[in-house]
């Protein structure tokens, strides 16, 4: 099993949640962030006082699959969250060592 | 009703028969209460109170990080409260009774918790209760040191505030209120200072950029950013300034009349025409204009006109903003950038910058070719224009003065700043056991 995990520019959440619902990943996570890669931030001024604003917003999507759906995952997010412009993102696939359902006590691939 | 008709005349029947009241030199004429006057100054201390809380609050409370964010509300609220009790004390007499031998420098006791103040009584020569006069002023002796918060936000120590609040109202702001208002020296010069240059705003903004000098800058300014956490409460706290700002300078005519009128007109075109400068500054120096910016422009203008408003007419008031704007913008974003100082929320940039230009300006714009109300009788532009100069050098020379005094016995004796743990984690939790958002 493998934790997928995306970094991807917030208004993609949407096309990427269908793509990955597409192939059959059902189960997803989204948490709010913050960071840079080589895309640069932007100025803001307030009373003659610039700060320069290195981080942008960006979501993280989480999702675990077994091993045969990852490299369809990984394409399905790469399609769906891919603008060609600098700040797409990066994907982190981690070895998932255990996974288990909370209200059924399923482990393993039944519970992903 | 007839017993009202009854007495009203008994009323009007004593006015004209008894005696006219002595007050200083001259014989003031005896004073008919007049409902619309009374009706409009009802109004205006509504206005003005607003004007800090929430007006200034809000304000300030935008400006700062959210972590400090409640620090701020709890200052404005408490001082308000702080002050009204001390007004009726004591403060009420300082500035306004009559102070004898002192009278030039300072007021008497005879007006102590608000003895004479009854009902009925007027305060000749106006024709509103002196209730509602002493309310009015309240609202000015609140909002002054309200301001000075800015110059000490995030990092003073609550009791510390309080404990200069209380203070400097009663070594500060009472003798120069007493100088320009109260029957004073600086009145008695022919000074021009209709709703509170000196006495709001110079006081203020000098004492807040002592504070600020003298408490220290923030931990991490000049390399940490800082923005402000919430610029829409700004945004409705520079709104609720600028609509407040009516009832401070209208209401400083002390009726219903068309020199409450022309101030309310100065007073819109200034802040208007001081918002746009300041706009358009930012605009060519940055690049984009802001809305931070704009609002600042807009208080600018509102302090630069707040000497002048019962004096010039629209055209004084189109200079008098445009200058505001552009002077208070290169003080708060050029000035403070050369010589570093952190004063977080531009006390000294907008109100004591605004405040000295528009009290020096005053004496060009009340010039009748400007469409001002005219100089006094025998006096010229040169010698009005030097005794504006004597009574901000004078505010100002005691201001910082006193103003430094105190803040060094406070800081002896309680400490003036929170520690730098505490400045850290936020003076919310620290100072107030609270949050503002719970989000």
């Amino acid at each position: 099993m493998k934790l997928i995990t995306a970094i991807i520019k917030p208004f993609k959440l949407d096309d990427v949640r269908e793509a990955l619902s597409e192939i059959g990943v059902q189960g997803i996570t989204v948490t709010e962030v913050k960071g840079f890669g080589r895309q640069k931030g932007h100025t803001e001024l307030y009373r003659g006082a610039e700060y320069v604003v290195d981080f942008l917003p960006k979501v993280k999507v989480e999702v675990a699959v077994t091993d045969e759906l990852t490299d369809q995952a990984i394409e399905a997010i790469s399609k769906s969250a891919n603008t060609g412009k600098i700040g797409d993102g990066k994907i982190f696939v981690l070895n998932l060592e255990q996974v288990v359902r909370i209200r059924t006590g399923e482990t393993g691939a039944d519970a992903v | 009703m007839r017993s009202e008709k009854i007495i009203r005349l008994i009323t009007m029947g004593m006015a004209l028969t008894m005696p006219a009241l002595s007050w200083a030199e001259e014989a003031a004429p005896a004073a008919v209460l007049d409902t619309g006057n009374t009706a409009w100054m009802l109004t205006s201390t509504a206005f003005v109170l607003m004007m800090t809380i929430p007006g200034l609050a809000l304000f300030y409370a935008g400006m700062v990080r959210s972590k400090n964010v409640l620090s701020v509300m709890m200052q404005c609220f408490a001082i308000t409260c702080l002050v009204t009790v001390l007004w009726t004390m004591y403060l009420y007499s300082l500035v306004f009774s009559d102070g004898g031998s002192m009278q030039s420098y300072i007021g008497g006791m005879s007006k102590a918790f608000l003895a004479g103040v009854t009902k009925e009584a007027l305060f000749p020569p106006y024709t509103v209760p002196e209730t509602v006069f002493s309310m009015f002023q309240l609202t000015f002796a609140i909002i002054t040191p309200a301001l000075i918060v800015g110059g000490f936000a995030e990092r003073m120590k609550f009791s510390a505030v309080l404990w200069f609040t209380a203070l400097w109202v009663t070594l500060v702001y009472a003798p120069v209120a007493h100088w320009v208002w109260g029957g004073g020296w600086l009145g008695a010069m022919g000074a021009l200072d209709f709703a509170g240059g000196t006495v709001v705003h110079i006081n203020a903004g000098v004492a807040g950029f002592i504070a600020c000098l003298m408490i220290g800058p923030r931990i991490g300014h000049g390399r940490t950013a800082m923005p402000p956490h919430s610029l829409v409460l700004t945004m409705i706290g520079a709104s609720l300034l600028w609509v407040g700002w009516f009832g401070f300078n209208a209401g400083s005519a002390v009726a219903a009349d068309g020199a409450a009128g022309m101030a309310m007109l100065v007073t819109q075109v200034a802040s208007s025409v001081a918002a746009l400068v300041w706009m358009l500054c930012e605009w060519m120096n940055h690049g984009k204009p802001t809305t931070l910016g704009i609002a600042s422009g807009a208080v600018a203008g509102l302090v630069a006109i707040t000497p002048a408003s019962g004096f010039v007419g629209p055209i004084g008031a189109l200079a008098i903003g445009a200058a505001a704007g552009l002077a208070c913008f290169l003080a708060a974003a050029k000035l403070k950038k050369i010589f570093g100082y952190d004063d977080a929320l531009d006390v000294f940039g907008v109100h004591a910058v605004g405040g000295i230009l528009g009290a020096i300006l005053t004496a060009v714009f009340v010039d009748v070719s400007f469409g001002g109300m005219g100089l006094k009788e025998g006096v010229t532009m040169g010698h009005q224009l030097w005794v504006q100069v004597v009574s901000v050098g004078a505010t100002l020379a005691y201001g910082v003065i006193v103003s430094f005094i105190l803040l060094k016995v406070i800081d002896i004796v309680i400490g003036l700043r929170v520690d730098e743990e505490q400045e850290r984690e936020g003076l919310d939790i620290v100072l107030h056991d609270e949050r503002g958002y719970d989000l």
